[in-house]
């Protein structure tokens, strides 16, 4: 089935009876080319991009609950490319890019929107490292602006620009910065897949993965055993439990990340806006709630929700940014499990296990490299050579400390990011 | 969450300063592998888990917080002096 304006016309006009589900539910096959652990968006991505560009289709991938349910369905929705150190620049520009070409490929209204992105700065310092960065984008074939102050205020008059702590010195925007309807990139993908042949096999959780001679043969699933010449770990947050089954232990350590949504409101705020200082971000959504977050919670946690200290600190940071969100009254909130690297990077690489494949440490920003992950990780599994963009996310940088992307600049080591 | 120090009894989250998993620091020559897996590699647990934590508002002391990563539940803690060779920094 194909999505058009005729169509949705003409299903208008009938009943919308002609409507079909977007992806099939397949039985299990016995064995598949390749396995994506992990039904988010990067396993679906990827999926997705085998199938593209290297015309692998006997392949499954294996979600333990539904398509959607995890962090790619409860996210706030920031695409971006506006990053400073080598590896990562290239690769979220890559990503950017095939955002910009994600709904025409995919036949799918993933609401990209390219509203622009502000990073805040509030002291010379800032201002000079915001250049810097600007800079590095610019070089990278990205776009970025300096505003000064009265640039800011012409954007976004709402913020309280003579804060005594964080007065507001200007702010980075990047115009081709934005959101994207989280659910949809989820479901456009997984519709792309499946409509190549990939079968996306649902409440399958895998249990073991099976080893002989350093090869990967497949894994153990609550819906059986599927053997697999490739095998590929997307899991995120539960990177270390899937990993344990291949006998790995990760550099990843599991932390909470809380987010926030108000009632709808009108629109108010156009562009998504950076407060660094306060560790707190927003934008408003389609729908019209105020969809805002702040920093981890900062103790290893997998039970999806935080708890009140760092609540608070995000009410409090958004307050004192934008005084009028006082009187917003917060729906409903959040946490998602985070696969934090000792770096604050990725990882996308190789194991020691012939055949299997890794891709995790997204930390708190994975949903931006959605398109960009699931492209380079597929020419990973498909060549076994490292996508151009991609050739920085090694696994082995922190044993040697080379290559170490650290892009807040706090040292290399789990509780600093 | 609360976390009850051995020293002061049951505090907010917010006095407390989370270093992570508590492990066993290797020697100065026991080579790159063994300190790789001391920074960077971790069983990462979904349930219960041994932390270092500092009561940085309290009484400043190292504490070694066992604790449920699943339900936030903190199930006991003891001094780090006291389980000196064990566990360290």
């Amino acid at each position: 089935m194909r999505f058009s304006g005729l169509r949705i016309l003409k299903e208008g006009l009938t009943g919308n009876k002609g409507w079909t589900p977007h992806w099939r539910d397949p039985d299990p096959k016995e064995e598949y080319d390749i396995v994506i652990i992990g039904g988010g968006g990067h396993g679906l991505a990827t999926a997705y991009y085998l199938a593209r560009d290297h015309g692998l289709t006997n392949i499954a991938v294996l979600e333990r609950g539904y398509i959607g349910g995890g962090n790619v369905g409860r996210n706030t929705t920031i695409v971006r490319a506006n990053y400073n150190m080598p590896g990562n620049s290239e690769f979220y520009s890559h990503s950017l890019r095939l955002w910009e070409g994600l709904e025409d490929d995919l036949n799918y209204n993933v609401m990209h929107s390219q509203r622009g992105v502000i990073n805040l700065f509030h002291s010379d310092g800032q201002r000079d490292y915001a250049a810097r960065r600007a800079n590095s984008m610019i070089q990278q074939g990205d776009d970025a602006i300096l505003l000064d102050r009265e640039g800011v205020r012409e954007k976004v008059p709402y913020l309280d620009f003579d804060n005594a702590r964080f007065p507001i010195y200007g702010g980075l925007y990047h115009p081709r910065g934005g959101t994207a309807r989280h659910d949809a990139v989820a479901w456009g993908f997984a519709r792309g897949a499946d409509q190549r042949g990939v079968d996306l096999l649902q409440n399958c959780e895998v249990t073991g993965i099976d080893i002989e001679n350093g090869q990967v043969r497949g894994v153990q699933t609550s819906r059986g055993a599927i053997r697999a010449k490739k095998v590929g770990i997307v899991v995120a947050g539960r990177s270390g439990q899937v990993a344990a089954m291949a006998g790995m232990r990760l550099p990843i350590e599991s932390h909470i990340l809380q987010a926030f949504v108000t009632e709808g409101l009108k629109p108010c705020i156009d562009q998504v806006v950076t407060f660094g200082m306060g560790h707190f971000y927003i934008s408003q959504s389609d729908k019209g709630g105020l969809v805002f977050g702040g920093d981890l919670d900062f103790y290893a946690s997998y039970a999806s929700r935080g708890n009140l200290p760092m609540a608070e600190h995000v009410m409090e940071a958004g307050m004192a940014l934008m005084p009028m969100i006082g009187k917003a009254r917060v729906l409903r909130s959040w946490g998602g499990i985070m696969d934090m690297s000792p770096d604050g990077s990725p990882i996308i690489d190789r194991t020691p296990v012939d055949g299997l494949f890794l891709n995790c440490g997204w930390c708190y920003g994975g949903f931006k490299a959605v398109p960009g992950s699931g492209s380079v990780f597929a020419h990973l599994m498909a060549t076994g050579r490292y996508h151009d963009a991609a050739t920085r996310f090694r696994l082995d940088r922190f044993r040697d400390g080379y290559g170490l992307m650290d892009e807040e600049g706090t040292g290399s080591q789990h509780n600093l990011h | 969450m609360r976390i009850t120090c051995p020293i002061c009894g049951a505090r907010d989250r917010r006095e407390f300063y989370y270093q992570g998993a508590a492990l066993t620091r290797p020697g100065p020559d026991d080579g790159a592998q063994a300190w790789d897996d001391y920074v960077h590699l971790r069983d990462n647990p979904a349930g219960i888990t041994r932390e270092l934590w500092q009561h940085e508002a309290g009484c400043a002391a190292w504490i070694v917080v066992t604790r449920d990563t699943v339900t936030h539940a903190v199930h006991g803690a003891e001094l780090a002096t006291d389980l000196a060779g064990e566990v360290q920094s």
